[in-house]
This record gives structure tokens, sequence and C-alpha cells, in this order.
């Protein structure tokens, strides 16, 4: 596409989608809005970008100039940026179209856009279901038709999860591949921006425009855009480990199905199988409940009603503005976390905690320098130990709510790209299988996921 | 504890913590200008707001002069160290937290050496120096009942400068401070303005009994404003902490804000909950990684520290201590000093001394406006009284003039009319009016009162208008006499 005209018809089809979606409450961006800014964009976007004309939503944690950022939280409410995200430039910089702000769990705490203060975004499939979280939203808007991409983030599986229930392909990419500058931090060590498409390749070629150096984010590698690799005619060559920690005996028998097809197709497109051990994968969760809340808990600080954002009642000491605004603007599970947070990284409990966690997140990303030093060059696992839960289902239970991130958090806390691609089908539902790569090795992630999506049976049951 | 005896069987024990702003344009984690004075919350960007998204990116201006003030004070520069959130909430901090480093900081184990006044040269040392960014400011009287938040000095870099608990009295804190001012302004790493708030100290205070060895219970004092009370503000607080042990009792451990107008302290308000700043590596920013050559290349940006350059004056232009402390006190004055001596001859060297520390100094501070006569006019000066053709109060009339109007000292003085005349037969001339009109002198002279002869220079001088030449006008007046 690189007609002007095209442009504008793109943009509008996109709007009038939107609008049927509306049930899904995957956008946060009133449709009048939204219909007005991507008509403006597509008029002053460059026709000679390599994704000029296509419509990108993104996730409301992630800054715009065109849309409020609120990270699906009170605390936010109405609060717009005065810059936006180096991954937002960059994308509008190739000709897309920011296609508005995508619902979320609360500044991303969550495992199905369940914990959002402007209500849940439903499954496309069901609407009784999560569409999985934090980055529900991106998710549910992709698998609805709705845009070919969208921007998500992860923080410990956020994109991947979601991809996983709405039947997505979704990519974590290597920490530090992609600036996190208008990302609103929630675990900085931790925090990704991510692709969630209707394909590799769609959302490929979003993560490409948006990868490479920036010099206002210190964590972000000092490396020039990712480049695409050609889709492989087969996996001749490939070393796929299987981690057994991924594989247990209690697995959902229709996972593991899943799994045993894709294995299999593994072997018949010319990729060698290994089995491998990730000995610290059980210690994984409770890591990452350490780690990610404690770095929440000082990143979330700033929010005091003192210089943007509502202030709620009792503003007449600077004490009790604190208390009243982060006391009714956090949701329950960001406070849960924030709390958490605190506690960890209070003297005293310091060197229990915090200090611990960071040397078992060593020890976690050590295991996967384990596997890839003996020869394996992709590991693969379920995305998920379920299909999508149904809404409520959890949310009595914090625990397990934690426990649907059990195979995702892993990639985050050893900074390891990953992409989820859609495997199957459990009683309708999707399920998604995940590839987890090598640092910066993107490339050789993308050709084996291209490899599988070209004979997966999809969306056929497992 | 019982006893008593008065303060002189107590020993102060003082440890400071020093802040003081580097010399950057930019702030520590933006590129916002560090420039003082600007309207309020008109130096400021995402970054320095603490918006969502932002990130910090080091400043490496401000590394390198962090580097070079830990150098200059003797510090082990440490080439990783690790910069950490300090997390508390105040409405000056957007960030909710500051960031700062606390286990791994830049550099540790320097120390620095400085004349106290009851101990001669004594050493402090330096435990740490680590950088960070200062927060905003709180403005409480800017409007009735509100406070008013002004943002432009947050993300300014600092460095903080922390001793052991080696001072050993207000006076020496004072003396020490000095001491840290002239190496930091001599490296040109901060104007060290008080005033601007470039230069901030607090300080660790507590007393114990003449020849103990264990610590007492310290306070903190806050809130001080200048060098002068630092002193003041020291000796009220070990007076009140020696007073308190006196009465038999304890003293608390507790920060305490000094008030200048009353010269006392006051608790400082409680801060809701303990200070539990919980502290942990800032995950947006890696460690910092110095290279070995990146250090290497601070130490020879490191201009001759003051007490390197006192020694060397002292010795090299053979002054005593005193005034080569007094030249080196500044360095643009120490500078000065040395170029008047290259301009000139290194015989004049003493000379030159007297002349920067007397008029020179006068001048700079009569007139506030920097070292007004260039050092080769200073030279030329001295070569001029030196050789005769001034005398060295005339010399001071044309140093007046070429420091208000400019010129080269002989023109000036030719100008004057200031030019010694070394002439016999005009100085002769001068004298015999001059003995002609005082008879009753001249016969005293002669009965042997010999002292009046400084009379009669002195009225030559004066007949000539100060051009005569003294030593001439002096011989010519005893072969008179004596005839």
């Amino acid at each position: 596409m690189n007609d002007p005209s095209e442009a504008l018809a793109s943009a509008k089809a996109a709007a009038d989608r939107l609008v049927r979606a509306k049930r899904l409450n995957a956008s946060l961006t009133p449709a009048k809005d939204l219909r007005k800014a991507l008509v403006t964009q597509a008029q002053a976007a460059h026709p000679s970008g390599v994704l000029y004309g296509m419509p990108v939503a993104v996730k409301d944690n992630i800054c715009t100039l065109e849309f409020p950022t609120t990270c699906g939280s009170k605390i936010l409410e109405g609060y717009r940026s005065p810059y936006e995200a180096t991954a937002v430039a960059k994308l509008k910089a190739a000709g897309a179209l920011i296609a508005g702000k995508t619902n979320c769990d609360e500044f991303a705490m969550g495992s199905s856009t369940e914990h959002s203060a402007f209500g849940r975004s439903l499954h496309p499939f069901d609407k009784t279901r999560v569409p999985g979280g934090s980055s529900g939203g991106s998710a549910a808007l992709v698998a609805a038709g709705v845009v070919p991409a969208a921007l998500g983030s992860e923080t410990g599986g956020s994109v991947r999860q979601p991809a996983s229930f709405c039947g997505v392909v979704g990519i974590k990419p290597t920490y530090g591949r992609v600036s996190r500058y208008g990302l609103v931090a929630f675990g900085s060590s931790l925090d990704q921006i991510g692709v969630l498409g209707r394909s590799v390749h769609d959302a490929a070629r979003v993560l490409s425009v948006i990868s490479g150096r920036d010099a206002k984010d210190s964590t972000c590698e000092d490396r020039d855009p990712l480049r695409l690799p050609n889709v492989p005619e087969s996996m001749q060559g490939f070393v796929i480990g299987i981690p057994k920690e991924y594989f247990p005996a209690d697995l959902d028998p229709a996972v593991r199905r899943a799994c045993d097809r894709v294995i299999r197709l593994f072997k018949e497109l010319g990729a060698a199988v290994r089995e491998v051990s990730l000995p610290h994968t059980p210690y994984a969760v409770a890591t990452y409940y350490i780690v990610a809340p404690a770095e929440a808990s000082s990143n979330l600080a700033r929010y005091d009603g003192a210089r943007y954002g509502p202030r709620f009642n009792g503003s007449e000491d600077v004490r009790a503005l604190y208390r009243t605004t982060r006391g009714e603007g956090f949701g329950a599970e960001v406070r849960r976390r924030i709390l958490l947070g605190t506690y960890v990284l209070s003297s005293g409990y310091y060197d229990a905690y915090y200090r611990k966690a960071q040397q078992m997140r060593a020890l976690i990303a050590q295991d996967f320098r384990n596997a890839f030093d003996r020869g394996v060059d992709l590991l693969f696992t379920p995305t998920t130990p379920t299909p999508a839960f149904k809404a409520g289902e959890k949310l009595a239970d914090p625990v397990a709510m934690y426990l649907s991130d059990i195979f995702t958090v892993t990639a985050n806390l050893a900074g390891l790209p990953a992409i989820s691609i859609p495997i199957g089908r459990i009683k309708g539902l999707p399920l998604g299988g995940q590839f987890i790569g090598q640092a910066f090795l993107e490339d050789e992630m993308l050709e084996a996921a291209y490899a599988l999506e070209r004979v997966v049976p999809a969306t056929e049951e497992a | 504890m019982g006893g008593g005896g008065g303060a002189a069987s107590w020993e102060t024990v003082i440890g400071l913590e020093t802040h003081v702003q580097l010399r950057t344009v930019s702030k520590m984690f933006c590129g916002c200008s560090t420039a003082f004075g600007a309207p309020p919350n008109t130096n400021v960007c995402p970054v320095c707001l603490g918006l969502p998204g932002a990130l910090p990116v080091a400043n490496e201006r401000a590394l390198q002069l962090a580097v070079r003030a830990a150098l200059g004070l003797g510090c082990t520069v440490h080439q990783r160290s690790v910069l950490a959130r300090k997390n508390y909430f105040y409405p000056d901090l957007p960030k909710g937290y500051q960031i700062s480093q606390f286990e791994q900081p830049l550099a540790t184990d320097g120390s620095l050496s400085f004349l106290s006044p009851e101990r001669g040269v004594a050493m402090v040392t330096i435990q740490r120096l680590h950088v960070e960014e200062d927060a905003g400011k709180s403005l409480h009287d800017r409007f009735p009942k509100q406070t008013a938040i002004d943002l432009n000095r947050c993300g300014v870099p600092l460095i903080e400068i922390v001793t052991g608990p080696d001072l050993r009295s207000p006076q020496e804190a004072r003396a020490y401070l000095q001491t840290l001012k002239q190496v930091l302004e001599y490296t040109d790493i901060s104007d060290c303005d008080m005033e601007k708030g470039s230069l901030r100290v607090d300080a660790n205070v507590s007393v114990r009994r003449v020849g103990q060895t264990a610590l007492g219970t310290k306070t903190e004092v806050k809130n001080i404003n200048s060098f002068a009370y630092v002193e003041k503000a020291l000796t009220v607080e070990r007076d009140r902490q020696i007073a308190l042990l006196e009465g038999g009792g304890t003293v608390e451990q507790q920060t305490l804000l000094y008030d200048a107008k009353a010269n006392a302290v006051r608790p400082q308000r409680a801060k809701e909950g303990s200070h539990d700043y919980r502290y942990f590596p800032d995950p947006d920013l890696p460690p910092l990684v110095l290279k070995e050559e990146f250090i290497a290349e601070q130490q020879t940006q490191l201009p001759e520290l003051p007490a390197k350059k006192r020694e060397r004056f002292a010795e090299k232009y053979a002054l005593s201590v005193t005034d080569a402390a007094v030249l080196t006190a500044e360095r643009a004055v120490a500078d000065y000093y040395e170029a008047v001596v290259h301009a000139g001859s290194e015989a004049d060297a003493k000379m030159a001394a007297n002349w920067v520390m007397t008029e020179v100094l006068a001048d700079a501070k009569e007139h506030g406006d920097g070292l007004r006569v260039p050092p080769g006019a200073l030279a030329n000066l001295i070569g001029l009284v030196r050789g005769g053709t001034l005398s060295h109060q005339a010399a001071k009339r044309v140093f007046s003039e070429v420091a208000e109007h400019g010129g080269e000292p002989r023109n000036v003085a030719e100008a004057l009319g200031l030019i010694q005349v070394a002439d016999t037969g005009v100085v002769g001339r001068w004298v015999s009016e001059v003995l002609g009109a005082h008879p009753t002198e001249v016969e005293r002279y002669r009965k042997g009162e010999i002292k009046l002869l400084q009379f009669f220079v002195g009225q030559v001088m004066k007949v000539s208008r100060g051009k005569a030449d003294p030593k001439l006008a002096q011989k010519v007046l005893e072969e008179k006499l004596a005839a």
C-alpha cells in the first residue's frame, strides 16, 4: 500500500470494525475520537513507510500524543502524556496509524484484563471468558480482526498469555531490543514492549519497526533494528529443546496432546528434538512475584496526586492527599503488589527476599544458558497451562491467577525473546505454544515460528 | 553519668556529609539546564518531572567531574558502581525516589589534609563519595497556607562527600569545609556557592569524655546555610549535648534543624514512620562501568591542588608559608601571581607577592570585578620600582590609574609626572630650596640632631611633588649639611 486514498480507506475501515467490536470493551478510545484520529493520521502518514496505512492499536500503558494514557487506572484517568513513546514514534515514522488505546489490567498487573478500572475485556470467542492479560485488549482486538497487529507489553507473560488465550501470535523480544521510553514502568528490569499480530509476519514486521537503539533508554541495546528472516522451507538444522519442567505430570492432557502434535511436526520438518532440563523453573513464579512487585512499589510511587492525575478527597495536608489518592486511585491488585514490593525491600527483609530473588533470577538465566550451550537453538513449551478461563474464576484467588503465568515468567526473568503462536483448540478455545530463543537471536526464533505456523493445525481440536 | 568538669573534659566528634553541585550545563539524567534563577518549573522535561514512562540517562560530564573530585580527594574510584533508588514520599520528589548510590558508591577511602586551628595539619578520612540527583524545592512562603513546588533543581547533579568522625571541634569542621571548598573550586568541579545551594552541609555530632574511645550517641544537624553557621550550629549542639549529659540526661539520636536567627537547634518534625528508604539498584540504569582510561584521563585533567601549590610557592619563590597560603587560597589569584612572576623576573617574586597580597587583593575586594591590572602590567610596574624610576608611593598611584583606566605603567607614570628625578643638579636645587626655608632645623642638625635628616628628605619629596629619587635626595642633603 502506498496510495493515500488506500491509507484513508484503511483508516476508516479500521474505525468501522472497532465500532462493531465495541462489546468486547477491548479499546479504551471512544469510536468517534478514534475515527477522527485515524483519518488525521492517514492524511499525515508518509507513503514510503514500511507500515504505511497499517492500523496498529496500542496498549494503554504506552504513551501516545493522540490519546490519553491511563494504564487502565483511575489514578491516571484522563492523563495525556506530553510526549510519545519511542516505539509509537517509530511506528508513526513507518507510516502506521495508531488505532487507539487498548484495555489492560491496571498498570499491566494481572492475567485477565479483569483488573482494569474501565471494566473487563471479553474473550472474542466466548464472552463469559477472559482474553488473558494484561495485554488482553490488544489480543482481543487482533483476534476479532479489528487490527492486524497491536502493541502490548510484558513483565511476566502479558503478551504471550493473552495471545495464547485469543489464538493470535504474541512476541516478547529480548530485554533491550525495544526501547522502553514511554512504556509506563511496572517492573523495569522485566518490562518490554511486545507485539500481538494475526500472523507471525504481521507481528514480526511491527517488531522490526519498533526495535533498535534509543539514546533515551539506557537499558536499550545499541543495535540495529531487527532484520526479518525469510520464510524457511523446513526446520532442517534446528535443535529444539523440550524442557521437561514445563510438562509436569498434572499438565492438562489436551495441552500435552497439542504440544505432542507440534513436536511431531518439528520432526517432520527436519528439526532435531531433545529433552532438556531447566532445574530452577519451579522457583520462577515466586522469584517473579518478589522482583516485579519490588520494582513496582518504587515505580508507582510517583502517582501521588501532587502533579498530575485526579486528586481524591482529603487533600488538606500532603500525607492525607497521598493516602486518599493512592488508596482510592489504585485498584486492589495494584495495592496488593505495592504492599508486597514495599515489604520485600524493607530493611530487615531485603536480604531474605529481594537479594535472594535476584540470586535465584541469575540461576534461572543460567539454566537457559546451559541448555543453549549444549547445542539447543530454541526451547518449545506450552504458553499457558490452560486455555482461557472464565471471568471471575480466579479473582478471589490471586495465587491461582499468578500461576497462569507459570510458563511465561521465565523468559522475562532471563531477558530472553519468546513467541507464542496458536497450536490448536481445546473445546473450541485457542491454545498457544511458545518458542523461547537466545538473547538477540529473534531472527532464528521467527524462522522457526514461520515454519511451524505454515503447518500447524491451529484451529483444530488437540 | 556524674562528674562534670565543664566543656574541657569533653571531646567533640564531628563527621560531615557535604552535598556539592557539579558544574555541568545539563542535569544528571536529562538534558535540562542547570541554570540558577530561572522562573519556577521552566527547566524541566518528562524525565526530571518523573512523568509516566520517562527514563533517566546518565550525564557523562557529571561523571567526569565526580571522578575528578574523588581523585582530588585521594579516593579509590571504583570501576563498577551502582546507581540505586532511595525511596521516600515528598511533593518535591516527583518520582517518589531519588537516584543515588548506596551499596556500591563511585569512590571510597580518600582523605583530605587541612589546617586545624587547634591541632595544626590534620587529616580527615573521606569514607565515600557518590553521585546523586537533587530534589526540587518546596516553597512554603509563596502563597498563604499553600506550598508551591519548583522542580527546576530536580535532577541537578550532586556528589555527596562523607567524612569519617574525624573532626574534633566546630572550628575544625569549618576549616575542613574551607579546605574542601578550595579543592572543589580549584578543580572546577563546583562553584561551591552556599547561597545558591550548590554546597550544603549536614553534620553528625556527638561528645564523649576525653580519653574515651567509644563514640557517644550522635545527632544529625541540618539546615546549615553558611560556613559561619557551621561553626555556630555545631557549637550550640555540642554545648546542648554536654549540658544534657552533665545534667544526668542522655542524648537522643535524632535529626535537628539549625535556626540561624535564634542560634538554636530544634528537632525536625518527625516524618511519618521510620526512615526506611528501601534502597535497591535502579533497574533503569545499568551499573556505572568506568574504563581505566576514563579514570586516568580525569587524573590528567586535575590541576595542581592547593596544598601542593602552597608548598611549591613557598619553596620556589622563597615565600613564608603564610604568604604562600594567602596567594594560593584561590586558584585565580595563584595563577595571577605566577603570571606576574613569569612576566617579570623571578628575583622580584617576593616583591610581586607583596603587591598581589596588598594592592591587587585590595583592589579586587573594593571593586569586586576581578583582578583588573593585567599581570604583565604589574610586572612592568614592579620593574620600574626596582629600577628606581618610580618611588613605591608613586607606583601605588600608577597602579590605581592602570586599574581604573588601563594603559602601560611607564606611559601612565610619565603622563602623571611621577617619574623619579635622579639628576643631581635638579635634586640639588630642591635641596637648596628646602635648606634655605628651614634655617632653624639646619642649625639643630648641625648641632648633632641628625635624625632631622628624614624631615629634610620628606620636605624635598614634598617640594619635588614626589618626583625626587629619595636616595639621591638623602645623599645630596648629607653632603650639603656637612659642608
